[in-house]
């Protein structure tokens, strides 16, 4: 299996504030790797450099092999391969759920109308959204708009799908039906990295898990060992904080 | 905007206390149209009292409100207000140009773009800075002087270039605010779906941007259409010269009146229709309830 995703000792800092410290990371093809750890400690920024919405202060991103993270790079080719989803949804609000799905396959993609609307159709029926299709984004319920923003994600064909706390902004009745997909894209062998906070979903996609605090993995390794048997003392307390908020 | 209640054919029947309250509610609102029509009956008595009998009024009305006379100069002041109107309708198509052109320049993050984007800031800043009355004296007196070949000397257009050049940079900034205003996660969405930055501004930015400030720039022409009449300075035939020169001739100031009321027949449709778009725009951001 080759690595879809490498992180090379990546560092970032916002002025004086160092948000990520030596991050190294492998993500080999059909697995999910997925970032834990408290708001603040990196999360974000990470999944926004490897989009390289963000760009990197020393280290390097490499994508297939090939480094993504040299200054000449162009980003759009980079992003034409990986996409993410938010937190916040960002659905745009002008562009009904069709046009949201189809804009990037038609304009970034080179596809025709049809083909786009095609691709599009075949995953809102796969995900109980056909009816929603002509609707505007503010019809929609949160769980429902969250994973209209998925589908946009996914009718690019991405290699990589980041997803950032895609159910943090939910009502706890609207998680699962978004879970429930990544599930299912994980079942498809769906290459992804993915933040969040809900630790028995994460023990079901995770093939690594990793902890941050402060910018720095932790600890790392497979879901059932950090998510159950944690090392270090911080992992520890934050599990059980987790765990008490009633998450896991 | 939402009906509230449901006043009408409700899908079930409704129960004893809200037909209750329905009852009430016609009567409450019964009783604000009797205080609105009386307090609106009793003011207008009063002004229209006041007016009539003060001593000018009959001065006045033979100055300003010469029926007959307004009929006799309706026509050639209207014939004017055809050139505002003309000269409003070929100006906002230029302005609206220019204007989206600066705007964006100001907003470029493209280093080609660089020295474009540092000369629009210093357009926007002189044109929104100096009064049109100047822009069109200048234009209009001094670009003439010049004796340019191949230069114009139509006072019309040269009164709309000073209206263009002045108005462009009005409606780039109200343009700019609105791109300004649009959250940048809309930005990353796009960019992270593989969108350039042109097509991110095209597809995803400007859309929501010219939606967000159609009511200022509802505003805007109807400044516009207003400030056309400046450029009778020139000498252009329109509605503010016509009256002027029936009124320099008779020294009764009706045909002023006139012009002025066809503006309005004009200008206020258009200013409630800027309010309707404001609260449409106001009401969307706010959904959560009227009070
Ligand atoms: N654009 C930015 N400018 C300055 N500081 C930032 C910016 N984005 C994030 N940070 C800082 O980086 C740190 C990590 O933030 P983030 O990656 O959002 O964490 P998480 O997603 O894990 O909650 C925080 O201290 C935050 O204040
Ligand atoms: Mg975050």
């Amino acid at each position: 299996m080759s690595n879809v995703l490498e992180l090379r000792n990546v560092r970032k800092s916002f002025g004086e504030n160092v948000v990520l410290h030596d991050i190294s990371l492998a993500v080999p093809e059909h697995t999910a790797t997925v970032l834990i750890g408290a708001s603040g400690s990196g999360k974000s920024t990470l999944l926004r450099c490897i989009n390289l919405l963000e760009s990197i202060d020393d280290g390097a991103i490499l994508l297939d092999g090939k480094e993504i993270s040299d200054p000449g790079i162009d980003g759009d080719a980079v992003r034409r391969k990986l996409t993410m989803v938010f937190q916040s949804f960002n659905l745009f609000p002008h562009k009904t759920v069709l046009e949201n799905v189809t804009l990037a396959p038609i304009k970034v993609h080179g596809k025709s109308k049809e083909e786009a609307m095609e691709i599009a159709t075949l995953l809102l029926s796969r995900f109980d959204l056909l009816e929603k299709a002509d609707q505007y984004p503010d019809r929609l319920s949160g769980g429902q708009q969250q994973r209209v923003a998925i589908i946009r994600s996914l009718a690019v064909n991405p290699r990589l799908l980041l997803l950032d706390e895609v159910t943090s902004a939910l009502d706890p009745v609207l998680v699962n039906e978004v879970l429930s997909i990544v599930r299912d894209l994980k079942g498809d062998g769906m290459t992804m990295v993915l933040a969040t906070h809900e630790m028995g979903f994460a023990t079901q996609v995770a093939d690594e898990v990793c902890f941050l605090e402060s910018g720095t993995i932790l600890e790392r390794g497979p879901a059932h060992e950090v998510l159950a048997r944690p090392q270090h003392q911080r992992t520890q307390d934050f599990l059980k904080r987790v765990h008490e908020a009633g998450r896991l | 905007m939402e009906k509230r209640g449901n006043e009408h054919a409700s899908p079930w029947t409704p129960s004893e206390r809200e037909l209750e309250r329905r009852q009430i509610r016609r009567a409450l609102t019964k009783r604000k149209i009797v205080i609105a029509s009386l307090s609106s009956l009793i003011v207008i008595s009063l002004l229209a009292t006041v007016v009539v009998t003060s001593p000018g009024f009959q001065v006045v009305r033979q100055t300003f409100f010469d029926f007959h006379y307004g009929q006799v100069v309706i026509k050639t002041v209207s014939r004017g207000i055809l050139v505002n109107l003309l000269l409003t309708i070929v100006a906002s198509i230029l302005i609206g140009f220019i204007a989206l052109v600066l705007a964006l320049l100001r907003t470029t993050k493209s280093a080609a773009l660089v020295p474009f984007r540092f000369l629009a800031t210093v357009y926007v800043d002189i044109f929104r800075g100096v009064p049109l009355l100047l822009v069109i004296l200048l234009v209009g007196f001094g670009v003439p002087a010049l004796r340019l070949t191949g230069m114009t000397n139509s006072v019309l257009v040269l009164g709309t270039i000073a209206v263009v050049l002045t108005y462009s940079a009005y409606v780039a900034e109200v343009i700019r605010s609105g791109i300004l205003s649009i959250h940048p996660s809309q930005r990353a969405a796009a960019r992270s779906l593989g969108l350039s930055q042109a097509q991110t501004m095209r597809h995803v930015v400007l859309p929501q941007a010219i939606r967000r400030v159609i009511p200022p720039l509802l505003n805007d022409f109807v400044s516009l259409l207003k400030d056309t009449g400046l450029v009778s300075i020139l000498g252009v035939t329109d509605a503010v010269r016509a009256a002027q020169i029936h009124a320099s001739r008779t020294f009764n100031y009706t045909p002023y009146v006139v012009a002025a009321l066809l503006f309005l027949i004009i200008t206020i449709p258009l200013t409630r229709y800027t309010d309707k778009a404001l609260h449409r725009t106001y009401s969307a951001q706010n959904a959560q309830g009227e009070a």
